[in-house]
């Protein structure tokens, strides 16, 4: 990744959606002017082949732009979006405009009736991209029975279709979208937990009690290091996540990220919490606006005990010598594959 | 505060290294029991890293002017993450090649890297070192051991303890007390690189709880050394040190020290047929957390390359690593103990047994988890 990318990046992401505009999308506004400029600024098709019209990036070369989503809390789906686009590419198919999310979960009827429950940016969304076991289709939200689901600044909705409308974008050429949304919600995880460890060192060195910052106790000194090795741990596993060959990860590689990025949650967050005292809940100080996504995304396409198991059976099953070897085959990349 | 490592994969000519020291240690291990090998870094075999040391892969990215490689730190990344994950014995070497041979030739005079350091790479020379004291742990400016000056070079008093392999080493390089008091704290503190065949220096192994000798206790009594004992400045002892330690913080070495044990449950579970969720889960939690920090310790084997010092993430690297080295003896057990019903594997209860006992260790070599804490929380700017 060429920091030509990166920071422009986030520079856009800092001046488009501070801490301000989250709340604001979160408690009902408009998404639409945040959207536009995104859309405008060129960063939707950064996956997408050059033949295609795209920036053509790889996977692991875009990681720095999943990463800095999660750094702002970003209240709208361009990663999602910008994944969907590229694998569509990748078929050979175009991506209608507006946004795009990937369902966590889809399940569906004999009838062609659609349900996705507690579907992340659902209260916002144009388009969902639903995976079943057959394949995928690609559906209009404005066709579907929206409910929200009653979380205090949650952007999921229930969405349900009674039937697949027709000229629907489908396919049942299988892809792993699940991986997809858990490499994304891994480095939207590693992303709001270095946000969380600098407003913890940041207020930790600010906040005075006993005549000193509460930063040089040596109590609140430890919790923060073994927070920040957490938080290392975690942007690390990601970055993994997101060496693959195609635009969408490769499963093991997924499951080391989104394990060790689920796991370094609950830590990070109690920890952060911790720190901050009182303050720390308040919808006025910003911690929260991370916190609470943490905690989503740690559960979004499979927690740490999901993929556990699925990196333990490979394991289990794999011809490998020792666990080195199948780390070496499996997970840690050689030179070549990286880029 | 410091930034995030990195993915940095290990360069295609480090690895092209990896095949030989394979087929070098499928033959030379091959009859060794794995409760055997669990004991890897306290596994002292001299015959073992002669043979290492003939094959220049004891010193492999030190300078080949002194015996070294000349190779980079990527390919002493292979070597030593294959003769780790392994269980080799490496034991006898290891403090020399890690720590000693580094620190004499940034601080030694040229005769000090011409005498020392060849018999290092080749595994003649065996080295401990002197930190701890009876009263001075992680409080190390607290030391009392004194060399006080005389006509002919030093004069050496006091005591070491919890030293590694001081009974079976040929040289120990000491921090101790050349000038001031107590009072002076890190000011007045020296390094002596102290031949232990002297006259005056008694060694007493120290029995740990495995039954093995790994430590020991080191007296000096009136032991008179040449003025060339000294390592580099006097008084700067305190500096050497801490970049010493910096060197033994860096590299793969702080993530496979239960790796025998992990392999060698695995292979129970396969040839049980086990595959209960949370066996499955547990495999593959390690595995993970193994995959991160392998790839983490890769990184900051890059920035050492690079020439940086990356102090604080290469303690953050470390306070994890012998986290997780810590957790699997713990963990295996209570997988093990879940399943009554399956058959048990002699051999890898005795490693289990070893593993656990001995995992206390893995945090204290090289300074405790709380020293570690303090050197992170110094890198995020608390203050």
């Amino acid at each position: 990744m060429n920091e030509l990318l990166s920071e422009p990046f986030e520079r856009l992401l800092a001046d488009a959606s501070p801490p301000d505009v989250v709340r604001q999308i979160e408690h009902g506004g408009s998404a639409a002017p945040l959207w536009a400029r995104i859309e405008a600024s060129g960063f939707l098709d950064t996956l997408v082949p050059e033949a295609a019209g795209g920036a053509g990036l790889s996977l692991a070369e875009a990681f720095p732009l999943f990463l800095a989503e999660g750094r702002h809390a970003l209240p709208v789906p361009l990663a999602h979006t910008m994944t969907v686009r590229a694998a569509l590419a990748a078929e050979g198919l175009t991506a209608p405009p507006g946004m795009i999310a990937i369902a966590p979960l889809t399940r569906s009827t004999a009838e062609g009736a659609v349900f996705c429950p507690g579907t992340p940016y659902g209260t916002i969304v144009d388009w969902i991209l639903a995976a079943t076991t057959e394949g995928w289709m690609l559906l209009a939200v404005a066709d579907a029975e929206r409910h929200v689901i009653g979380i205090h600044g949650s952007l999921r909705a229930d969405l349900r279709w009674s039937r697949q409308p027709a000229g629907a974008r489908a396919s049942q050429h299988l892809l792993p979208w699940q991986e997809a949304g858990a490499a994304i919600a891994a480095a939207h995880l590693a992303g709001a937990m270095e946000r969380a460890l600098q407003l913890t060192v940041a207020y930790a060195n600010e906040r005075v009690q006993f005549g000193r910052s509460i930063g040089k106790f040596q109590a609140i000194q430890h919790q923060i290091a073994v927070m920040a090795e957490h938080v290392f741990a975690a942007h690390m596993a990601a970055e993994l996540g997101f060496v693959a060959a195609e635009p969408l990860p490769q499963k093991l590689r997924v499951a080391v990220a989104k394990a060790r990025a689920s796991e370094a949650a609950a830590l990070v967050t109690s920890i952060a919490h911790a720190v901050h005292g009182a303050i720390g809940v308040t919808s006025e100080f910003d911690l929260q606006i991370y916190t609470r996504r943490i905690h989503e995304w740690r559960a979004d396409f499979g927690s740490e005990q999901y993929w556990n198991r699925i990196l333990g059976r490979a394991l289990l099953t794999s011809d490998a010598g020792s666990a080195l070897d199948f780390m070496r085959a499996e997970l840690v990349p050689p030179q070549e594959k990286t880029k | 505060m410091i930034q995030a490592l990195s993915l940095t994969p290990v360069p295609a000519a480090a690895e092209a290294l990896r095949a030989e020291v394979r087929a070098f240690l499928d033959d030379s291990l091959a009859d060794m029991a794995p409760e055997l090998r669990a004991r890897s870094w306290l596994g002292f075999d001299a015959a073992f890293s002669k043979a290492l040391g003939a094959r220049g892969w004891i010193g492999l990215a030190l300078p080949a002017a002194y015996g070294g490689g000349d190779r980079d730190a990527f390919a002493r990344f292979v070597l030593v993450e294959e003769l780790l994950a392994r269980g080799a014995p490496v034991s006898a070497h290891w403090i020399g090649e890690r720590q000693s041979a580094p620190l004499i030739l940034r601080y030694g005079t040229e005769a000090q890297k011409r005498f020392y350091v060849p018999r290092i790479c080749s595994g003649d020379a065996f080295f401990c070192i002197g930190m701890s004291e009876p009263q001075s742990g992680s409080d190390l400016a607290s030391i009392r051991t004194r060399a006080t000056p005389t006509a002919s070079g030093w004069r050496l008093k006091g005591q070491k303890v919890w030293t590694t392999n001081a009974h079976r080493s040929h040289y120990m390089i000491a921090l101790v007390r050349t000038s001031g008091t107590a009072e002076d704290r890190q000011r007045g503190l020296s390094q002596l690189v102290i031949d232990l065949k002297t006259p005056g220096v008694t060694v007493r192994p120290i029995l740990d709880l495995t039954g093995g000798e790994h430590f020991s206790e080191v007296f000096f009594d009136d032991v008179d050394l040449p003025h060339d004992a000294l390592v580099g400045e006097e008084g700067s002892g305190w500096e050497q040190v801490t970049a010493e330690l910096a060197y033994e913080r860096s590299g793969p070495e702080r993530l496979y020290s239960s790796m025998v044990l992990f392999d060698t449950w695995l292979e129970h579970l396969r040839s049980e047929n086990a595959s209960d969720d949370a066996s499955l889960a547990l495999a593959g939690r390690i595995v993970g957390h193994l995959a991160t920090l392998r790839s983490m310790s890769a990184a900051v084997t890059a920035k050492v390359g690079a020439g940086e010092s990356p102090m604080t993430e290469a303690s953050l690297v470390k306070d994890l690593g012998t986290e997780l080295e810590q957790f699997l003896p713990l963990a295996i057990a209570d997988a093990l103990a879940s399943a009554p019903e399956r058959a048990q594997s002699p051999a890898l209860l005795r490693t289990l047994a070893y593993v656990t006992q001995i995992a206390p260790t893995f945090s204290l070599r090289g300074g405790t988890r709380e020293i570690l804490r303090g050197l992170i929380a110094r890198g995020l700017e608390l203050r």
